[in-house]
């Protein structure tokens, strides 16, 4: 039997030189004339150990990283002595702890197998949600993803069971599952990871949902940002096609499905599922006013689910193992688990699948185990760049959708962005501002114009012109953005500028009653 | 990136490939980008004429997604990701200094058509932060050496 390692082929893991790592692994087996098969897996999220190279032994995979090519020769030598020691060597994969605390549903095979392979899928339990999907009543699939508690993991929350019932009741010839694969948000790559690393789940997923429904179409909608999601999307729906598994009687069934991919071309706004219809259906990507709902009126006005990855990819598990063994694990309102990703200044940058429910102090400093530099943790930004800025004194927030709200912060898309002592809140919250003048649809008038007037008053508060009247100034505009606005950019964008001026005033200058007191 | 020069047969053929999807101008338009470098204005009666559209209509939507240029890039075109994760890491000065070794500010492109300098908001490597993209090709990590082999790169 030959040798046989992991080398990920994740966006995360070739930036910082897993093909070179895995070329310089080959070229050292070559010159030892001994046989070496390196699998491309996806990554296990363990970002800063990334590039990882697993070694396969009769007692499991063992790991080694961060890899890099001068380490190649000497991590071969190490593989061909049963996996043996190595300064980099970091044991069984399984037994390293941010793996080992995980909840692995949504993300189960994600690093585990090879992404392109059917066969490690199936394996690895792929396919087993179609096959009981297709033993049940369009109804009873759709009263398992509402029975399961399953919401939204594009950051509303929306519960998914309710919204692909509307689809099902809705009569009309021709409907469409729309996957939302626009992942904008600053600190995520939860959807990335999936769509590199174990596509068939999100296909299998967006199949049940198709039947459940009755649609025979579906479309991806994948920024451009993420090429190497694209190739290995467009690559699994090929192989998908070949074996039956899409288009005409899928999987044997009466039922048809096919999947179709679309590039977004650099929006942010795409991201809101209607921007992303009016996109999808080759318009400028303008932001429609609800009702209608996509639900009855969508693509190309058919009645439509607009699903992110993650949710479209927990439906396979949920199928296979039922609405009760997902509705178990959280709390509250917020049922099964979350891949939570955390990244910026933080020590131990992936991805996180738990239950929901862990506060984010734990989640900031007992699993992301603090900060990259070393230094404090001032802040951190949870949510995207619509999401508020949390200091410290809330770090006892539980991850849950209703805990953060009632803190005027989002969980959004499960990203965690970690700030040292270093930042500048003020530099932030005008950021904040600015990403929103940038990437507005221009529909609505505080969202277009009110934008850049923010970045202006903060200049002014910043160069300390009439500060307190700018602040109140800011604090108006924010009121306008947040009631005036027809989506959560313009609407949202006030979590992260009036948490920054909340939580951290020092950093907008002294305020009137400080200096009257000083 | 070597690009083709404009030709209209080409572009024409590259428009009808794509006229029969749903929504076609998106693809129709990264097609052509791939091709061609930008969308030149020539392009724009044609795919006007085929997806029955004003040519008012196509430009709206070639200026409105922050992808597709007007004008032809640089032979390389570096991202720099301004977005938060990479702002947390330091991103913001490694940009501060890749405009002052190119004398560039986002969007340009030097007199000599090697390098187009972008901003791009998030490339999902936010746990490799910084992160940039030299013409399709993802970096993490990026530190001032790791940048400095890039621009010297893209110079070429
Ligand atoms: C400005 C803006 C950007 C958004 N970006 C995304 C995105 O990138 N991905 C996503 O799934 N949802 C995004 N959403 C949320 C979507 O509008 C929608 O709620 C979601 O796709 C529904 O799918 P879900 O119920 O499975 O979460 C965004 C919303 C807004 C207002
Ligand atoms: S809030 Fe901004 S992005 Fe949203 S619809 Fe209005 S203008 Fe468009
Ligand atoms: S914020 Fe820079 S890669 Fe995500």
């Amino acid at each position: 039997m030959s040798l046989r390692l992991y080398v990920p082929r994740d966006a995360g893991a070739l930036a910082v030189g897993a093909d070179e790592v895995a070329t310089a692994l080959s070229v050292a087996a070559q010159r030892r004339n001994v046989a070496v098969e390196i699998v491309r897996n996806g990554s296990h999220g363990l970002f800063w150990l990334e590039p990882l190279v697993e070694v396969v032994t009769p007692g499991g995979r063992i790991a080694y990283g961060p890899a890099t090519v001068a380490d190649a020769d000497s991590l071969l030598e190490a593989a061909l002595n049963n996996a043996g020691p190595h300064a980099l060597r970091l044991g069984p994969t399984a037994e390293i702890p941010f793996l080992k605390r995980q909840t692995r549903l949504t993300f189960a095979r994600c690093g585990l197998t090879d992404p392109l392979s059917l066969a490690d899928y199936r394996a690895h339990g792929g396919y087993k949600g179609l096959e009981k999907a297709l033993a049940k009543t369009q109804a009873a699939i759709i009263e398992d993803v509402t029975q399961s508690g399953l919401r939204g993991r594009g950051g509303a929350g929306f519960p998914t069971g309710i919204k692909w019932k509307t689809v099902a009741d809705a009569a009309a010839p021709q409907k469409y599952i729309v996957c939302n694969a626009d992942e904008g948000d600053s600190g995520t790559f939860a959807d990335r990871m999936i769509m590199e690393g174990d596509p068939f789940v999100l296909i299998e997923g967006m199949t049940i949902a198709g039947i459940a429904v009755g649609a025979t179409k579906g479309f991806i909608y994948i920024r451009s940002e993420y090429p190497h999601a694209v190739a290995t999307i467009l690559a699994a729906i090929g192989i998908a096609r070949r074996e039956h598994l899409l288009g005409t009687g899928v999987a044997g069934s009466a039922y048809d499905f096919d999947i179709e991919i679309r590039v977004g071309a650099g929006a942010y706004v795409c991201g809101e599922e209607t921007a992303l219809l009016d996109s999808l259906e080759g318009k400028r990507g303008m932001v429609r006013a609800k009702p209608p709902l996509p639900a009855h009126h969508g693509l190309f006005a058919r009645p439509t689910v607009v699903n992110n990855v993650i949710s479209l990819a927990s439906v396979p598990t949920i199928l296979s193992h039922g609405a009760d063994a997902y509705r178990e694990f959280g709390m509250g309102r917020s049922r099964g688990t979350m891949p939570i990703q955390l990244a910026g200044n933080v020590k131990y940058g992936g991805l996180f699948e738990t239950a929901f429910g862990p506060t984010l102090g734990e989640l900031v400093d007992e699993i992301g185990g603090g900060t990259a530099s070393g230094r404090p943790v001032r802040a951190v930004q949870v949510g995207g760049p619509l999401g508020a800025y949390f200091p410290r004194a809330l770090f006892d927030t539980p991850f849950d959708y209703e805990a953060f709200a009632a803190r005027d912060g989002l969980i959004g898309h499960g990203g965690i962005v970690v700030f040292d002592d270093t930042v500048d809140m003020a530099k932030q919250a005008r950021f904040a501002m600015e990403f929103c003048a940038i990437e507005s649809c221009g529909k609505c008038t505080p969202c277009r114009i009110g934008s850049t007037r923010g970045t202006e008053v903060i200049d002014k508060i910043l160069r300390d012109e009439a500060r307190d009247a700018n602040l109140a100034l800011l604090t108006d505009l924010c009121a306008t953005l947040k009631f005036g606005s027809l989506c959560a950019l313009g609407g949202f964008t006030p979590y992260p500028v009036m948490s920054a001026v909340n939580h951290f005033p020092e950093d907008f200058g002294p305020r009137p009653s400080l200096a009257a007191a000083e | 990136m070597q690009r083709a020069p404009w030709n209209r047969d080409r572009a024409q053929a590259i428009i009808d490939e794509h006229k029969h999807l749903d929504g076609a101008a998106l693809p129709m338009l990264h097609a052509l980008q791939h091709e061609f470098g930008h969308i030149a204005e020539e392009a724009l009666p044609l795919i006007a004429h085929t997806l029955n559209l004003t040519r008012a209509e196509v430009h709206g939507i070639v200026t409105f997604y922050h992808d597709f240029r007007r004008e032809p890039a640089g032979r390389h075109v570096l991202k720099l990701c301004r977005a938060e994760a990479c702002q947390s890491r330091g991103g913001e000065a490694l940009a501060a200094h890749a405009k002052a070794r190119l004398k560039l500010d986002w969007h340009d492109t030097d007199a000599i058509g090697s390098v187009t300098l972008e901003p791009v908001f998030c490339l999902g490597l936010c746990a490799c932060a910084p992160a940039a993209m030299l013409d399709g090709r993802v970096i993490g990590r990026l530190d001032r050496a790791r940048l400095d082999n890039l621009l010297d790169e893209a110079g070429r």
